[in-house]
């Protein structure tokens, strides 16, 4: 399926990508040229098979539900682009 | 490469603990050949302090008869890995000054029996790529070039840094990663040997994520006996991960050197794809005579869903990242870049932070999972997954494992095959269906091309059977007796 400018715009906001006006073009090409290829894939039949998620068999492990880490804010802290006291500083949210 | 620096690692191994050098005197010799090979640029970042400390404590840990199974051996480790206080970065502008507070399983494993770490190896960013091109450091150049020619040629990618290290005395062996081939391909361009194990021997935890059903971390090592010490220190069940499997970790350096009288190889027909080089479809024979000759029966099989590998590939792992490096906000870790609001912010912050294939395969990722595209997409090539696992389970119940070669051609020069996604995709043709099915995949050198350049083989397993690889990797090697070495130039 060929993608548009526009949906490309709108992919880019969900992903939260900034993109530029003047590439919305170039990328759709891309992007079309990508998923063309991919569309092959309606050959294959897959009717009743089961989706696969996962290559492994066995359930997921349990565990109590208990702190096992933690109480170390600086380490958390460590990369942050801005803190204070203890804090992440990130943009206003609610005006 | 100085006599300490083209050894093996078994062979250094040996050395040290015959006291014929100290880890500090084996280490020194490293660190002085990582600085004289910046031209290749393997290394993101090196870090010689810290390796010669630590290999100044293996020395007194040897002294006092606790040395553990890679104790004193300088590793080179691909910058996927988090490591505690040294700049780990995923080859991403995003991630540019991020200094883990933790260090991932796998290296705690490494660190715990006795490994010295010489610093960071290079890759394409957060592993999206087969020629190392889209790492924000810039490209590593293989030290392998053609004869007569000083064109600079691609490692391959995603693991080119530890590939070019481990090729050129760099480092005795290097971590890497796998997601579609990115530790095999890199090892058959360069000359070394490459093992994903099963999906689920090697902890993901502390591994920057990339696709989390698909990523697998294993070795690149000179020989395959050296491969299975490095994935036997590497492997093992860690809680902190959900997906790694509660299984023993077998010595798999045992397996190196076993008959591999009466197993049964199978030939995947669906693998002799239109517009193979000829050298490459030779070397796939020789590998058969090969191994006919240690005493294999060879069997034609059939994987009839190959094919569809790459295109349910393009799918499944930009879907995956689409998820997993939603994580890069801008506001806990890495690059911020203040916008007028919190989505411009974001929006800025990620659209400076990624390179633009990352770009690339987080719009398709998000694209096939958005409203009305997630059936048609992402659904189908969740089906089509199945029908290619059911394939190997179909082939496995008729031989003990499957060869290949291990990519569709000698290593290509840097910017050849860059302005077409998918030309730069079709690298991965014979290694991804590996990922998909979450089977173990081992490459390892057999010959050169007209050019003197390496070509690989590759040797596929049931899950969990890396025992049977290691087995007939170290049969195929024998036989192969590789013994080319790229001339240095750097």
């Amino acid at each position: 399926m060929a993608i548009d400018a526009a949906t490309v715009r709108k992919v880019a906001r969900l992903a939260r990508i900034e993109e530029a006006e003047d590439r919305l073009e170039t990328l759709a090409k891309e992007l079309s040229g990508i998923l063309n290829w991919i569309e092959q894939l309606n050959e294959v039949n897959t009717d009743g098979v089961e989706p696969m998620s996962s290559t492994e068999a066995c359930k997921l492990p349990m565990r109590d539900d208990v702190v096992t880490d933690g109480g170390d804010p600086a380490r958390v802290l460590a990369n942050a682009p801005k803190s204070v006291s203890n804090f992440f500083v990130v943009p206003k949210v609610v005006e | 490469m100085s006599e300490l620096t083209s050894l093996t690692l078994k062979a250094a191994l040996d050395g040290l603990s015959e006291k014929k050098f100290s880890s500090v005197e084996l280490t020194k010799a490293h660190v002085a050949a990582v600085e004289q090979a910046r031209a290749l640029n393997a290394y993101v970042l090196e870090t010689p302090e810290k390796a010669l400390d630590m290999a100044a404590a293996s020395d007194v840990r040897r002294a006092r008869g606790e040395a553990g199974a890679l104790d004193g051996a300088p590793l080179g480790i691909k910058d996927l890995f988090c490591t505690e206080g040294v700049r780990s970065t995923a080859c991403s502008n995003i991630l540019g000054s991020f200094v883990p507070t933790y260090e991932s399983t796998v290296t705690s494993n490494l660190w715990r029996d006795g490994a010295v770490m010489l610093g960071k190896l290079n890759m394409d960013e957060f592993a999206m790529g087969s020629s190392n091109e889209t790492s924000a450091f810039g490209p590593v150049v293989n030290p392998w070039r053609r004869e007569g020619s000083n064109a600079q040629l691609t490692p391959g990618g995603s693991s080119g840094g530890s590939a070019a290290a481990v090729a050129a005395g760099l480092c005795l062996g290097a971590t890497a990663t796998d997601t579609g081939g990115s530790i095999r391909q890199p090892a058959a361009f360069t000359g070394t040997v490459g093992i994903k194990p099963t999906y689920g021997r090697c902890s993901r935890w502390g591994v920057v994520a990339f696709a989390s059903s698909l990523d697998q971390a294993g070795p690149i090592a000179r020989t395959v006996e050296d491969a299975a010490i490095l994935l036997t220190s590497m492997a093992g069940h860690d809680p902190k991960d959900s997906t790694s499997l509660a299984v023993e970790t077998p010595d798999f350096a045992a397996f190196v050197g076993k008959s591999v009288k009466g197993l049964r190889v199978g030939i995947p027909k669906e693998y002799r794809v239109d517009g193979m080089p000829p050298e490459i479809e030779a070397l796939w024979e020789k590998g058969i005579a090969w191994l006919k000759e240690a005493g294999c029966e060879i069997v034609e099989v059939s994987l009839p869903h190959t094919k569809y590998a790459l295109p349910t590939y393009y799918i499944v792992a930009p879907a995956e990242a689409s998820s997993n490096l939603a994580r890069y906000d801008g506001m806990r870790y890495g690059l911020r870049v203040d916008g007028a609001n919190l989505t411009e912010t974001y929006e800025k912050s990620r659209a400076e932070g990624f390179g633009a294939e990352v770009k690339r395969r987080i719009l398709i990722g998000t694209y096939v999972l958005s409203a009305g595209y997630y059936d048609a997409y992402y659904l189908k090539a969740q089906k089509v997954r199945r029908r290619i696992a059911d394939d190997f389970d179909q082939a496995f119940q008729k031989v003990d494992a499957l060869l290949t070669p291990t990519a569709p051609s000698a290593a290509f020069g840097l910017g050849e095959n860059s302005d077409d996604p998918i030309a730069m995709y079709l690298n991965d043709i014979f290694t991804v269906t590996v990922n998909l099915a979450g089977l173990p995949g081992m490459s390892l050198p057999a010959g050169v091309d007209a050019n003197g350049l390496p070509l690989g083989l590759q040797l596929i397993g049931r899950a969990l059977d890396e025992g049977t690889l290691f087995s007939l990797g170290g049969a195929l090697e024998k036989a192969a007796d590789f013994k080319a070495q790229p001339k240095r130039w750097w």
